[in-house]
């Protein structure tokens, strides 16, 4: 009796330190990629006429980027060397070298889905990046600028299941998503096991696939290609989107002089191939090809 | 705040507050049931029922309750204990919130006088008898108070099941901030709810304490 109960105690904190481990562990091939990340020359000269947000950055001499903190190659926060990884990231780094900050000069700030429209509009950070799907329902309180990339619904299944070929598949299996996300009522149309598992982080769905207890896990294609690059040659994303999510940079609502700024370094980052680069470095390591980039409709 | 009732947001409301009040109502069965044994093993003449009692009291307690829930949901599959997410939630809140009242109850039970048990005893009643017929109902009605706190207390703390697969208040909440509402509105409505049920849970303990006072 004892040593079971020992056993039992000893595989929870096992258990629990692998959990730990999901959100911390620093992806594999952070030491290689960092070579072929792409630099971003700092204008020096940068002005945006008429933008409180711009001004009270440069009073403050930082900008305060939002961004995710536990989507590996896209916005991932490495707590080991406390530096900031992933896609993501690198559209708000590049966005900040055109509006005169350089690297040393953000602070990210992990900001919770939950909370973004929230310290948008209280002004505690200046922008968001962080995989925010552009909808009116957000613009009726946020701006937007973007969108930088569409991504789609799909699906993260272990690699040597064939029978994954689309959203139909679900049909009578065990998903997994984020607690309360809207990739839980899409799904739902394609009748998977009710009710479909929801924990907080997509970190844990991961573990409950790679352990067997779901058969997929669904949401943006772009947070799954991240764990599939993770977890290399163990898991893949099946490839075929079933929605439509356009990722745009998160902005102050009345500040449009800002919007315009943001906007155009963007586009500028996409024309010079800078965009293309920092997928390729980030994303594209879990060999799905870049999509085409998007045109600017914010 | 009126965002509340259109296209299905009521329903949603109404699902997530039911399956918290049915995760706090079957914890809080459960944490009395338990925690009454517990309160036994604590005072009862068997070292190893009070070891068994002292070691669980101390670990659940002091361990934060998100924590322990990583342990059920993410532990227990690992040793081929699988249950659905609901009564993981059950298990880990009955287990967390069994400790409080143990430790409440056996608070109560020193406020009993020894000769209470001693006259139940030279009546050649077992420590059985004595416990349930004798000690515990006295010790229960004194504790009345501290104990209503615990069971305000496990509601609240049901809303950590919500990161964890039960579609409960808190899993609502999430559910409306993800679609874009206000988070404001949100909140306004969900701590209303949770409101309305410590405020029930209180009064009910209030309704007892009237009816069960003891006259010392």
């Amino acid at each position: 009796m004892r040593t079971r109960r020992t056993i039992a105690a000893a595989m929870s904190v096992l258990a629990l330190t692998a959990v730990a481990a999901c959100g911390k562990e620093a992806p594999v091939a952070a030491s290689d990629t960092t070579a072929k990340l792409p630099t971003y020359t700092v204008k020096t000269d940068a002005k945006v006429e008429g933008s409180k947000t711009f001004d009270e950055a440069k009073k403050r001499g930082k900008l305060i980027i939002g961004a995710k903190a536990d989507q590996p190659y896209l916005g991932f926060e490495n707590v080991t060397t406390g530096t900031r990884e992933g896609f993501d990231i690198e559209i708000a780094k590049m966005i900040a070298a055109d509006l005169g900050f350089g690297p040393d000069k953000i602070e990210f700030k992990t900001i919770v889905s939950a909370n973004r429209e929230t310290s948008l509009m209280g002004g505690q950070i200046d922008y968001y990046v962080g995989t925010y799907t552009i909808n009116d329902k957000r613009k009726e309180k946020v701006g937007f600028a973007g969108p930088y990339y569409v991504a789609g619904q799909d699906l993260l299944v272990l690699k040597d299941k064939a029978e994954f070929t689309g959203p139909e598949s679900v049909k009578g299996k065990k998903v997994c998503s984020a607690t309360g996300s809207t990739s839980v009522t899409k799904i739902k149309e394609y009748g998977p096991v009710d009710p479909v598992t929801q924990y907080d982080t997509y970190a844990q769905c991961v573990d409950k696939l790679l352990t067997n207890e779901v058969d997929a896990v669904t949401t943006d294609d772009a947070i799954l290609k991240g764990f599939a690059a993770k977890n290399a040659g163990k898991l893949r994303v099946v490839g075929k989107t079933f929605s439509k999510e356009p990722y745009g940079i998160g902005l102050a609502k009345e500040d449009a002089a800002f919007q315009k700024a943001v906007a155009a370094a963007l586009k500028a980052h996409e024309d010079n191939g800078d965009w293309k680069k920092a997928y390729d470095a980030t994303l594209g390591l879990s060999g799905a090809a870049a999509p085409e980039i998007p045109a600017l409709t914010n | 705040m009126g965002r509340l009732f259109e296209n299905g947001n009521l329903a949603l409301f109404r699902d997530g507050f039911l399956q918290t009040v049915e995760l706090s109502a079957l914890s809080a069965l459960f944490a009395l049931l338990l925690g009454t044994l517990l309160a036994a093993f604590r005072v009862s003449p068997v070292p190893v029922l009070r070891l068994f009692g002292t070691v669980w009291v101390n670990t659940f307690r002091n361990t934060p309750l998100t924590v322990l829930f990583f342990a059920v949901v993410f532990g227990l599959p690992r040793l081929d204990v699988h249950f659905d997410n609901f009564t993981f939630a059950v298990i880990a809140l009955s287990a967390y919130t069994a400790s409080f009242v143990c430790e409440v109850l056996r608070a109560g039970i020193n406020t009993v006088p020894v000769g209470q048990a001693e006259a139940a005893r030279s009546l050649g009643m077992t420590f059985g008898q004595t416990l349930t017929q004798v000690v515990l109902p006295q010790a229960g009605r004194t504790v009345l108070g501290p104990m209503s706190s615990v069971f305000i207390a496990l509601p609240r703390n049901s809303a950590i099941a919500g990161a964890f697969s039960v579609s409960e208040l808190y899993h609502f909440q999430q559910t409306m901030t993800d679609l874009g509402y206000g988070i404001f509105l949100v909140f306004f409505w969900v701590a209303l709810a949770y409101l309305f049920l410590s405020t029930c849970v209180a009064l009910f303990f209030r309704f007892l304490e009237t009816r069960l006072a003891v006259a010392r």
